[in-house]
Order: structure tokens, then C-alpha cells, then sequence
């Protein structure tokens, strides 16, 4: 009896202020999505009074304003593009960086590691606002690459609010996410193995893609999934970097919030982000499973 | 009455039950092993003796008294853990302290009892070390200072020289069957080991499957195995089929295939039943010829292979129809001793006092 | 993968991480309304951002704010990172982890319907409350990975040497966790003071924080102000994370 009421104090505040302040308002969010958008914003009754009493106020409304233009799916669609050029970006980027340090003498390793993750501790919005600055029409960088593209007779390129700027950007934030799980899994791999497969013959590069690269797929699973889930709900990138033509699914969730004020279609939208991630994610990882136990 | 009783005990997690009715009598005094390989259900054993788990059934009498509505803390029993577990935040002194400032001893008393059993241990100049900067021989003494600093009823040891290297332990062994007797305190062993069991024991309980497979003193153990695990687990033992043709009162001759008969002593079987012969190699005599002597078994086979392991040399013999039977020869000789090669023509004989015949 | 070829990319890596962080340092101390070209050295901006009070009442706000949310999420996710060791629970492990596998977005937006919802004016309340929701996960898992770092025998010995179970986590237990405990509160304490999603959702028109002022600036007029406040914020994070980390190393770097 006493081991339950210790249990029940300790885990008791923690659940309750979770349950409070994060099932509560994403159960609400759901709720919100049936519901119609109230006269100047917000959300309208749940319950209508009229002559014949009480009755609920729900609708479909905002799913099928959803599927009745396409523009949506064509937002979601782009979100999607962007999400994965990103992903696999970081991972051609990612993955030499997290091979060197997992090469590297022990004592040197702790400390790259951490020049990793030191810029992703800094604040968002800096890091965001670094490459306005980079890309921005009189900085330096931008005058290089033009110069350089002006050789070949190419005209003068804007790179500050494209979706160039939006990929590159979210390359920038993401790439942490992809670097650790991917070192944290090449540094276990035991270097006899590749002293075994030299040893049976294997040049550099069959023991590359022969014994490192499949080994590491865990690793490669772990980050894409970090990388890629997160990209899809991002909405400060593309609103600072993207201007008209590089907004994803966020910015419109974002406008419907605090611009349109139609709050019924933006939960409506974020339960289709969600789903749509879980659905991505789900695959994914049944795929990565099946794969993986094909192997054996 | 014993200074613990334990009355089939119970315990199981989900399917799997990690004791299986175990009952079992510790003596006031004794040093008593539990024996037995990982997941025999000792250790989930001597936790239920010191309160940390409990038994679905059965219970557990420390003087006569029952213990399952004793909390841990409050039990007269203390615990040499596998891993010592050293506050690592303490000095060794604040360590052995710990139990005496639980009972609220006053500052005086304390620093006394402390500074004696550093002196027992003596690591009278490490008191205000860190464990982390003790080596493990180190750790080990302050671990058993800190558990016996309070002068408990019962002393449980888990494993406690298991992170030891061989030498240290050989050396831990013979400290530890000297502190027990100085202290007089009950200790409860547990083990893996039985080479450990066997040199520190006053009794042994080998246990498999979450029951107590035998309960003897070591040479009973080890001598008179009462059934195949035990006879397996204990030593090297050759383990060969066999069946009783005639029963005797003392003896009988037990037929063994592609062997013939075998003069075997008879712990009371009928004509007949099917078993084991349990056969120490030490127990077979081996040599280019032997002469035979009066109730022996003797046969003549090849080596088959051998071991040369230093002091002592084993060879594998094939007798009869391909039955292998091992043999152990001491290379005690002066000079280098002959070394039987393989495919030799050696002879083998044993008394027939000198195997166990085991029912089933 | 020949060495020089992986040194060369990881280098180039390094240099992708670092080079925009670098220019906006540089630039803070650029003696130019233009984030253009170098035209010499001043501290010009540092004190625009000391003499910007809109700037310094947010920054006011972001401290409070940081303070309240990372000393409350402490106390909660030490409860939950206990728990979460200590008892099998089925739902507390989903409890904690959910708000810190959904994007951020969802967070902001259902914690504003809900704030509507209770008629809850949104402020500073409402922005503690939702930067305590997402920190109580972040210091839970720092503290149950310092505890699963414990020898488990630890608090048991205690018990067997005569100790209460409360006697045996304050003298042990909670000794041997409390770097645990004071990285997850540095931890929450900088998350908080960096967030801009959640905060951006949850803030209203009435309370403004460091990071909403940065973006509010950066969607108006960039100046160089920015790039300071920017440096100043950098410093104060990464001065966080170092002490965090070498309170417990494990918990910042194998996240």
C-alpha cells in the first residue's frame, strides 16, 4: 500500500500537468476541427440552443474544404519535396562528417562531436536570420556566387526568398539531427571488421559499401526520421527566408491562426500534418523492420 | 532451532519461476554457499532473504521469528553486494559509518567503531579515500567492513569476488574463511564458482531450476553427487550409461554397452533400473600396464587424446567398443614424465567403491 | 572512402556549420547600417541594444520566463525522470516523450485554443505554462539517464545498512543525481529562454520575449541591432550548455 502511495505521489504532479497542458489542448485541437469557425475568429458554440433545445454544432467543413481545392494538397505535397530534398541533403553531408569523427583518435572525437552540436544550440531564429544575412543581395557571398556564375554568362541570381533559401536553411537547422544518430552508431562498429575484410581482399571501397554502409542503415533510419519529421511543421524558415513562392504546410497553419483566424481549418491541417507524418513514419519503420529482419 | 529456516519458499516473475519451493535449515555459525549456474535462482534467493523481494509463498523464520513483515532496513541482515556498491558520493570512513549513523549511535561511538574495523581490514590510512581511488582488493575489504561494522545476525554475500583477478581471489578466499571464524557471524554465499563453494564451504546447497538439486558438506558434494546435474556441475565427471544386471547387498554389476559388466558399489537399486555411472577421472587409474589388484574394474583401451594441462595430465580412453573414459594422471613423476601419444595401448582400472551409480 | 577525401568533406562541413554564425558575430561589430561589407570596428550597436528598452523588457520577460519554467519542469520532470525509472508505467513514457516527438507547431497552436478555451489571458501565464510543459520531458530523460547510470544497488545497500527508503534517496540517491538534476534544469532553462514556435503561439499581443522581438525585427527592418542581441544570446547559451555538460556529459551529447 505504501509503495503505491509513494508511486502515486512521485508520478502524480508530472502526469497531471502533462495530461492537463498537453492531452487536454491536443484533444481540444481534434475537437476544434469539427467545430465552426467562430463570427470574428476563434470557434464557434459546440452547443447551438434553439426552439427544439441543445444540439451539437459540428461539421466536416474543414476536411472538406481540405479535398475541395487542390491547392492544399499541393502545399502538402511541396512540404513534402522540400522535407525530403532536405533529408537526403544532410544525409550526403552528414555522413563523411560522422565517418571522420568516428575515425578519429578518441581523445578528438568528444570534441568534434560537440562542434557539431554547439551551432544547434544556438537560437533558431539566429541561425535562420544568419542566412538572410548570407544571402542577402549586397553580402558577400551572394556577389561571389554571381560573379562566378556570370562567367558562364549566367545573369545575376536573387537567392534570398526562394525556395533555394528554404531547403538550404533547413539543411542548416537539420543537419545536427542526422550527424549524431549516425556517429553514435559508426563509432561502434568494431574496426576488425574492416581490418577482416581487407584481410579477405576488400579494396577501400568494397569495404565501404560491403561492411561499413550496411552496418550503419540503423543509423541512417534514426536520422532520417529525426531530420525528416520535424522539416514537415517547420513554418519560421519559409516564413523569413521564403517569401510568397517558398511557404510550406506551417505557414499556412500559422495564417489560419493568427492571420485568417479560421481555427477550425488550422487544427484541421495540423491533424492532417500529423497523420500524414505518422503515416511517412510508420511506413518507414515497418520497411526499415522488414528490411532488416531480411537481412538475417 | 536454526538460526534460519526457510520454508518452501516461492517466487515467480510472469512464466518463469526463479525459486521453485525451495526449504532449507542455516546454522548459527556456519558458512553456507548457494551453488549454482546464472539464473538458478540463488540470487533471487538471498534478495528475499534480505527483504528486497518477496516470496509469493512459503516463509522465512531468522530466530524463529517470521521475516516478511520486516522491512529491509529494520532486518539484522546485511548484504557484501557483486558490485560492492560503495556510496560513491562518501569516503571509505563516512562508507562504514553509514550503518552506525542509521542507527543513530552517538559521534563518539562512531568514530571509534569506525577507526577499529578499519584496523580489521587494515586500511587504517585509506579512511578518507574515495572509493573510486581504491582498487578492487581495496573496495572488496571496505564493502565487508561496512556490512559487518553493525554486527549483524547475517552476513549475505553476493558473488563478492567475482570482479576479482585469479590471485586476489585465491587470497580473498583465504581471508574470508578467517574473518568468518574471527567474527563468528553466519554468512550466506553465493556463487557460480565451484571451486569457491567447495574451499569455503561448511555445507553447499547446489541449486538448478529454482530447486536445491543437494544439501551437503563439500566432500559429500563432491564424492557422492546424488543425481546427474550435480555430478555434472561439480568437477569434471565421466557419465556413462548403464544398467544394473545384478544387485547385491553391497555391490552389484552393472552392464554397460560396448563395455560388458562393471563391478559398482549399490546405494539401493533393484535389478534392472537404467542410470548413470559417475566416474571422477582422478578416481581411474591409467598406465602403460597395470598390474591388477583385487576389486577393480580393469580394461585394456588406446589413448584417444589427451590434455597436458601442467601439473596434471588428462587423457580420453577408448575402451571396448568406442566408450570414451577420461583419465587423470598427476605429472608428479621425477624427471619429465613419460607422456602417453595417441593411439598408445594403455590399461585403465578403478575400484568398484570408486564411481556412483545414479537412478534415472 | 580515402582519408584525405573524408577530411576534406568533414572540414567543408565544419566550415557550412560555423560560417554563418561567424558573419552574424562579425557583423555585430561592424561599423555599417548594412550587413554588406567590413568598414571598421565599434561597439556601436551594443549600445543601441543597452539604450533599446522594447528590447531590454523583453529580455526582462525571456529571464522570468526562464526562470519560473525551468525551476517548475525541474521539479516535475524529477519527479517523471524517477518515475519513469523507478516504476513501469505504461503511460508516463508516452506522456513525456509525445510532447517532444510531435513538430513544435502542434504544441503552439492547441496549447493557444486551449488557453482561449479556459478564458485564460494569453501573457506571461500562458507562456510559462506551455515552456514548463515541454521542459518537463527534456529534464525527465536527463535525470533518468543519470539514474540509469546509478549502480541500482546503490539505494538497496542503504536500505540493507539500516536506511528508510527516504532516508536512502536523500543521502544517496539524491546526491548522486543532483548534477543530473542541475544539467536538466540549465537545459530547460536555456530551451525556454531560446524558444520562438511555441512562445510565438502562446504569447498574445501582451508579452514579448527575446526571440519574438529578433523575429519581429528581422521581418521589419534589419539592422545590425540584431546581430548583437544575437551575439549576446549565443554567448549566454553556449556559457549554459558547457557548464550542463560537463555536469553530465552524457545526457547533452547522446541525447
Amino acid at each position: 500500500m505504501a509503495k503505491h502511495l509513494g508511486k502515486w505521489l512521485i508520478s502524480g504532479p508530472p502526469v497531471l500537468y502533462l495530461i492537463v497542458f498537453f492531452v487536454i489542448p491536443t484533444c481540444i485541437m481534434v475537437l476544434a476541427s469539427f467545430r465552426y469557425a467562430g463570427e470574428y475568429g476563434g470557434l464557434a458554440p459546440v452547443l447551438l440552443h434553439d426552439a427544439s433545445g441543445a444540439h451539437l454544432n459540428l461539421t466536416l467543413e474543414s476536411y472538406q474544404e481540405f479535398f475541395s481545392d487542390f491547392i492544399y494538397s499541393w502545399l502538402f505535397i511541396k512540404t513534402l519535396v522540400y522535407a525530403l530534398v532536405t533529408t537526403f541533403c544532410c544525409l550526403l553531408m552528414a555522413y563523411p562528417l560522422a565517418l571522420l569523427i568516428a575515425r578519429s583518435a578518441s581523445k578528438y572525437r568528444d570534441l568534434l562531436v560537440l562542434l557539431v552540436i554547439l551551432p544547434f544550440w544556438s537560437n533558431f531564429l539566429i541561425r535562420i536570420y544568419a542566412w538572410m544575412i548570407l544571402l542577402g543581395p549586397q553580402s558577400a557571398f551572394s556577389a561571389a556566387l554571381n560573379g562566378f556564375l556570370g562567367i558562364f554568362g549566367v545573369g545575376p541570381v536573387r537567392l534570398l526568398f526562394t525556395p533555394f533559401a528554404v531547403v538550404l536553411c533547413l539543411i542548416y537547422v537539420q543537419l545536427p539531427f542526422m550527424v549524431l544518430p549516425l556517429y553514435a552508431n559508426l563509432e561502434k562498429h568494431d574496426p576488425a571488421l574492416l581490418d577482416a575484410a581487407q584481410d579477405l581482399g576488400a579494396n577501400a571501397w568494397q569495404r565501404f559499401w560491403r561492411v561499413t554502409f550496411p552496418l550503419s542503415l540503423p543509423g541512417i533510419y534514426a536520422g532520417v526520421a529525426l531530420v525528416f519529421v520535424p522539416v514537415l511543421g517547420i513554418f519560421a524558415v519559409p516564413d523569413i527566408l521564403g517569401g510568397t513562392r517558398g511557404i510550406m504546410i506551417g505557414n499556412l497553419i500559422k495564417q489560419e491562426f493568427l492571420e485568417a483566424r479560421d481555427w477550425p481549418f488550422g487544427s484541421a491541417l495540423s491533424i492532417m500534418l500529423t497523420i500524414g507524418a505518422m503515416i511517412i513514419v510508420g511506413g518507414a519503420a515497418l520497411f526499415a523492420g522488414r528490411r532488416r529482419s531480411g537481412d538475417v | 532451532m536454526a538460526l534460519l529456516e526457510i520454508r518452501n519458499i516461492v517466487r515467480r516473475f510472469g512464466d518463469f519461476t526463479a525459486v521453485d519451493g525451495v526449504s532449507m535449515d542455516i546454522e548459527a555459525g556456519e558458512f553456507f554457499t548457494l551453488l549454482g549456474p546464472s539464473g538458478c535462482g540463488k540470487t533471487t534467493l538471498l534478495r528475499m532473504i534480505a527483504g528486497f523481494d518477496s516470496p509469493q509463498s512459503g516463509e522465512m523464520l531468522l530466530d524463529g521469528k517470521d521475516l516478511a513483515s520486516i522491512a529491509p532496513e529494520k532486518r539484522p541482515i546485511h548484504t557484501v553486494f557483486q558490485s560492492y556498491a560503495l556510496f560513491p558520493h562518501m569516503t571509505v570512513a563516512e562508507n562504514i559509518a553509514f550503518p552506525l549513523r542509521m542507527r543513530k549511535l552517538g559521534k563518539g561511538e562512531i568514530g571509534e567503531r569506525v577507526r577499529q574495523s578499519l584496523e580489521d581490514v587494515r586500511l587504517t590510512d585509506r579512511g578518507g579515500r574515495y572509493p573510486g581511488e581504491l582498487s578492487g582488493g581495496q573496495r572488496q575489504r571496505v564493502a565487508l567492513a561496512r556490512a559487518l561494522v553493525n554486527r549483524p545476525r547475517l552476513l549475505l554475500l553476493d558473488e563478492p569476488l567475482a570482479a576479482l583477478d585469479m590471485k586476489l581471489r585465491e587470497q580473498m578466499q583465504l581471508e574470508l574463511i578467517n574473518l568468518q571464524k574471527e567474527v563468528g557471524i553466519t554468512f550466506i554465499y553465493v556463487t557460480h564458482d565451484q571451486t569457491e563453494a567447495l574451499a569455503l564451504s561448511h555445507r553447499i546447497a547446489v541449486m538448478n531450476g529454482g530447486k536445491v538439486e543437494q544439501l551437503d558438506e563439500p566432500s559429500k558434494i563432491y564424492d557422492s553427487p546424488k543425481n546427474r546435474f550435480v555430478a555434472d556441475f561439480i568437477g569434471t565427471c565421466n557419465l556413462i550409461d548403464a544398467e544394473v544386471s545384478v544387485a547385491g547387498e553391497e555391490k552389484m554389476v552393472l552392464q554397460i554397452r560396448g563395455l560388458g559388466e562393471v563391478a559398482a558399489r549399490n546405494p539401493g537399486a533393484t535389478g534392472g533400473a537404467k542410470g548413470i555411472l559417475a566416474l571422477r577421472p582422478e578416481k581411474v587409474r591409467i598406465a602403460a600396464q597395470l598390474a591388477p589388484e583385487d576389486d577393480e574394474n580393469h580394461f585394456k583401451g588406446r589413448v584417444h587424446d589427451f590434455l597436458y594441462m601442467g601439473d596434471v595430465t588428462v587423457y580420453i580412453v577408448e575402451v571396448g567398443d568406442g566408450v570414451h573414459v577420461e583419465a587423470l594422471l598427476p605429472n608428479s613423476a621425477a624427471g619429465r614424465p613419460r607422456i602417453l601419444a595417441v593411439g598408445d595401448p594403455v590399461e585403465i582400472a578403478w575400484r568398484y567403491d570408486a564411481g556412483t551409480f545414479l537412478d534415472g | 572512402m580515402s582519408k584525405k577525401l573524408l577530411a576534406a568533406s568533414g572540414i567543408a562541413v565544419y566550415a557550412f556549420l560555423y560560417l554563418p554564425l561567424v558573419v552574424v558575430v562579425a557583423y555585430s561589430f561592424n561599423n555599417s547600417k548594412l550587413n554588406a561589407e567590413w568598414v571598421g570596428f565599434t561597439w556601436h550597436w551594443y549600445q543601441v541594444l543597452l539604450s533599446d528598452d522594447t528590447m531590454l523588457k523583453a529580455a526582462g520577460n525571456s529571464l522570468l520566463i526562464a526562470l519560473t519554467a525551468s525551476l517548475a519542469s525541474t521539479v516535475l520532470g524529477t519527479m517523471a525522470g524517477y518515475a519513469l525509472y523507478r516504476y513501469k508505467l505504461k503511460l508516463l513514457p508516452v506522456l513525456v516523450m509525445a510532447p517532444l516527438a510531435i513538430p513544435e507547431i502542434l504544441v503552439g497552436v492547441s496549447l493557444l485554443i486551449f488557453f482561449v478555451a479556459i478564458n485564460l489571458t494569453l501573457g506571461l501565464l500562458s507562456i510559462m505554462l506551455s515552456h514548463i510543459a515541454f521542459c518537463v520531458g527534456f529534464v525527465a530523460i536527463v535525470v533518468r539517464s543519470r539514474l540509469s547510470g546509478m549502480d541500482e544497488s546503490l539505494p538497496e545497500a542503504a536500505r540493507d545498512l539500516g536506511a528508510t527508503p527516504f532516508q536512502a534517496f536523500r543521502l544517496v540517491t539524491l546526491p548522486l543525481i543532483a548534477p543530473g538534476i542541475i544539467a536538466g534544469a540549465l537545459l530547460a532553462f536555456t530551451l525556454s529562454i531560446d524558444d520562438f514556435v511555441i512562445t510565438f503561439f502562446t504569447a498574445g499581443v501582451g508579452a514579448s520575449t527575446l526571440p519574438l522581438q529578433i523575429y519581429s525585427m528581422i521581418k521589419i527592418a534589419v539592422t545590425p541591432e540584431v546581430n548583437a542581441i544575437s551575439t549576446l544570446l549565443m554567448l549566454l547559451t553556449l556559457f549554459l550548455i558547457v557548464v550542463a555538460s560537463r555536469l553530465s556529459p552524457d545526457s547533452i551529447r547522446g541525447r
